[in-house]
């Protein structure tokens, strides 16, 4: 089972930076794990915590939030935003029996292509370290 | 500067010193209309009325200890985007902190408006109260024998709603005029403006002496027993399975969510189209996960409320009240609800000018967080 186990992570990526950082990652042929599905947002900022609960909970292992560093947002603080956001649904998750440890926000630019690789590579080894997520496969929620 | 007075020239006894009260605003203009509760059709309850002619408060029950609606969501009704005439509202602590938090959420205008706080001396559940006033019970009465020494307890064979046992926010605050029933030797005292004491003209007394200690020992002993609770309940609840183990009877029927003073939204996520699942999608789901639990989303229901309000909740347990499975709403934003405004370091209802925590941010704040 150990052995069968690959991590599934959905990753909210900002337009204007992490999602050019991926890219770049991509063109420039660096290795990372298969194990992310992207979406493509227009700011971190415009995340809805919904999706980010919905993915939990339909099994996802991870979930990973992609934004401009601080300062570098385009929508001005679209980025100060979310990370208020995000703290607000970690502590939910925590106080609720979830891992809040399951769910990352990074700043990661777009030139920042080897980071996007070097994280990614980083998060699939602790989600795989933690196991599959207490939801997957579960009836009824 | 706020000033203690009496009621004068009405019925003795705090019931009698409210109606009094709310008359003497009413015939001195200060008000055109109060909301209070009034004796129901049938005598079993209580409910909110809207009351503009003096004499109609003459069988107001402003303390009954019973709410069958949270006032705020009243008040909001009243109030969202303006009234055109002057409003008082007898309202409980509890329901004096939602309506500061809709204010925030543009969901009323409190300017116009006259709060008048009572404190609180708990509610019962509504068919409790029912009960107890058809065997012949006078809830009030009992309320007001414990109140000078803050003894608040039930009548025996009776329990306060669990939100009110372990409720420590029972005395009014931000309000024009708070009615003082804690601590206070017979019967009510009132604070409120020199100006609208002398309008009044009540007469002035010395702030009662014994108020502060008691109300601290009654909030002392309130909080060791939410303390207690929450500690409880976080010890039952450590993980995702023992949630799902307590809200395992939810059939999402948003009575929770339509209880809630805070939860305020017209078109909430929950009633939109969203959450329509088409018939391919439950086959979809099917498909994926073998066996489905209906109605679907039970708990991303829960958890997606807890994002948009734990923030403002005021623990008044609305939502437990209304759950037909009598399951923990209350207890379960009252833990996450603590924590969420400790980290933003928010009070709910504790002052119009404190900034919503999802309204604002600082650029040097949750390093831990992202980096
Ligand atoms: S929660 Fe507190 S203020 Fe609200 S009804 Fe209960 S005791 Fe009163
Ligand atoms: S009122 Fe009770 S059953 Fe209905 S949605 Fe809320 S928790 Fe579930
Ligand atoms: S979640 Fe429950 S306790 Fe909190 S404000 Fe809403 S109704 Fe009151
Ligand atoms: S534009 Fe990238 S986080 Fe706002």
């Amino acid at each position: 089972m150990a052995e069968a186990f690959e991590p599934r992570i959905v990753a909210f990526l900002c337009n204007w930076c992490t999602y050019a950082g991926a890219d770049l990652a991509g063109t420039a042929r660096l290795q990372y794990p298969p194990n992310v599905r992207i979406i493509r947002l227009m700011c971190s900022g415009a995340l809805d915590p919904a999706y980010v609960l919905k993915a939990l909970l339909e099994g996802a292992d991870g979930v990973f939030i992609g934004g401009c560093h601080p300062g570098d947002c385009h929508y001005q603080n679209g980025n100060y935003k979310a990370r208020r956001r995000v703290a607000l649904l970690k502590k939910i998750l925590e106080q609720t029996g979830f891992d809040p440890d399951r769910v990352w926000l990074r700043w990661i630019s777009a030139s920042e292509g080897r980071l996007f690789a070097q994280t990614m590579t980083e998060m699939v080894a602790a989600i795989r370290a933690k196991g599959p997520s207490p939801l997957r496969g579960r009836w009824g929620t | 500067m706020d000033v203690w007075a009496r009621v004068t020239g009405h019925e003795e006894g705090a019931v009698g010193a409210l109606r009094g009260l709310l008359a003497d605003l009413l015939r001195a203009r200060v008000v055109d209309a109060v909301l209070v509760p009034r004796l129901a059709p049938g005598g079993s309850g209580v409910v909110p009325a809207l009351v503009s002619r003096p004499e109609d408060v003459a069988d107001a029950e402003p303390l009954a200890p019973v709410m069958p609606v949270q006032g705020a969501r009243l008040v909001s009704a009243l109030t969202a985007g303006g009234a055109p005439y002057r409003l008082g509202a007898v309202l409980r602590s509890c329901e004096i902190r939602a309506s500061i938090e809709l204010a925030k959420l543009k969901q009323a205008d409190l300017a116009g408006v006259t709060l008048i706080g009572v404190d609180c001396l708990g509610t019962y559940e509504v068919p409790d109260y029912a009960v107890l006033v058809a065997g012949g019970a006078d809830p009030v009465a009992h309320a007001l024998v414990g109140a000078p020494q803050g003894t608040v307890s039930p009548l025996p064979r009776a329990e306060l709603r669990p939100a009110c046992a372990i409720c420590e926010g029972f005395v009014p605050s931000g309000c024009q005029v708070t009615v003082a029933l804690i601590g206070v030797e017979g019967g009510a005292l009132v604070m409120a403006s020199e100006e609208l004491v002398e309008e009044l003209g009540y007469e002035r007394v010395a702030a009662p002496q014994h108020r502060e200690e008691t109300l601290a020992s009654l909030q002392a002993a309130r909080r060791a027993e939410r303390r207690r609770a929450l500690e409880e309940w976080r010890s039952r609840v450590r993980d995702v399975p023992s949630l799902l183990a307590e809200f395992g009877r939810c059939i999402r029927c948003h009575n929770c969510m339509v209880a809630c003073p805070i939860c305020y939204c017209k078109e909430c996520l929950f009633r939109t189209a969203t959450f329509d699942h088409a018939p391919a999608e439950y086959w979809q789901a099917l498909q994926r996960r073998g066996a489905l639990r209906l109605p679907a989303d039970t708990l991303l229901f829960h958890l997606t409320r807890l994002n948009h309000m734990a923030t403002s909740c005021v623990s008044c347990g609305a939502c437990s009240s209304a759950c037909p499975s009598h399951l923990p709403v209350s207890t379960l934003f009252a833990a996450v609800g603590e924590e969420v405004q400790a980290l933003f370091g928010y009070v709910p209802g504790r002052s119009l000018e404190e900034e919503l925590p999802l309204a604002t941010f600082r650029e040097d704040e949750l390093s831990q967080v992202a980096r």
